[in-house]
């Protein structure tokens, strides 16, 4: 086994080492590249169509949102957001769950409450994508 | 029927490059069998002939070769005209221009397998720029390209290698 590969090494040349490693450099540095966008690093809250808070999030804490129907409990966790309750009626942004990614969306309509998370390179938005 | 007054007598050389180019057209057929992942990602066997018809016979050969490879291997795929037919020609073409600046590199230091990812590396590159001109015309697939790269330095050294073997089995007298 050991013979074998070492059939093939002495077909290496040194500046094939150094070209295979350009190579390698590459991969790495375009994974870190491109691969990186997507963390957020603050959540937006409006309510009512206006900017209620930008919170960021490096620490947990809650948010009190007063709409409409009554108050949506935002949670914050590090790098991450959620709608924890809301007084509407169906609770679709309650059912979305933690949003983790820049650019998702989370809206509780009749309470007119959203929560979006930014930062990062947000290629797009939960809505439009 | 009255006979063609036109005969194409084809020289030694074009002869030489059918043959090379047959071999290099088997790779591609046997190659599209092969089951893979994401599109796009191949291991390009038939680029084996191409670095051994530059070691071998030059530049212009090897033009030959690759391009008559492409064309004649997407006939036999069903492939021709179709996007995959563009974005293989765009990758070849510009994995023959890098070859053409890469074989004057000192021989003593860059074997084949320098050879052969430098042109994995221009062959992504040329068909990325195609898709992102013309089939993908949005950034998102630059997304892929670390996968690309990977793709091409391993499959550009198992190439290289191979190519390397052969023409030193053929220096000794094996082949």
């Amino acid at each position: 086994m050991k013979a074998r590969l070492a059939e093939w090494i002495v077909l290496l040349r040194p500046g094939d080492w150094l070209v295979l490693a350009g190579a390698l450099l590459v991969c790495v540095l375009s994974a870190l590249a491109l691969w990186r966008g997507g963390a957020p690093d603050k959540a937006v809250v409006r309510a009512g169509g206006k900017v209620f808070a930008e919170v960021g999030l490096a620490r947990a804490q809650v948010v009190e949102v007063p709409g409409p129907l009554g108050v949506t409990r935002i949670e914050i966790e590090p790098g991450r957001a959620r709608v924890a309750s809301d007084p509407g009626p169906r609770q679709y942004c309650v059912r979305q769950g933690w949003l983790t990614r820049s650019g998702a969306v989370a809206i509780c309509a009749p309470n007119q409450v959203s929560l979006s998370l930014a930062g990062g390179a947000a290629d797009y938005d939960s809505l439009n994508y | 029927m009255t006979p063609s007054t036109i005969e194409i007598v084809p020289t030694p050389d074009d002869q030489r490059i059918a043959r090379l180019a047959a071999a290099a057209i088997v790779l591609t057929v046997a190659e599209a069998a092969i089951p893979l992942p994401l599109p796009g990602v191949k291991p390009g066997l038939a680029n084996i002939v191409t670095l051994i018809v530059l070691a071998r016979w030059g530049w212009r050969d090897a033009v030959w070769v690759a391009l008559l490879r492409v064309f004649a291997g997407s006939l036999l795929l069903g492939q021709l005209f179709a996007p995959g037919f563009f974005l293989s020609l765009a990758g070849s073409l510009a994995s023959l221009a890098t070859l053409g600046f890469a074989m004057h590199l000192p021989r003593r230091w860059f074997g084949p397998v320098s050879l052969s990812v430098f042109a994995a590396f221009a062959h992504i590159g040329g068909q990325l720029v195609l898709a992102r001109l013309w089939l993908v015309p949005h950034d998102g697939v630059f997304y892929l390209v670390p996968v690309f790269a990977l793709a091409a330095t391993v499959f550009g050294l198992v190439n290289g290698l191979v190519a390397a073997k052969l023409m030193q089995g053929r220096a000794s007298g094996k082949i």
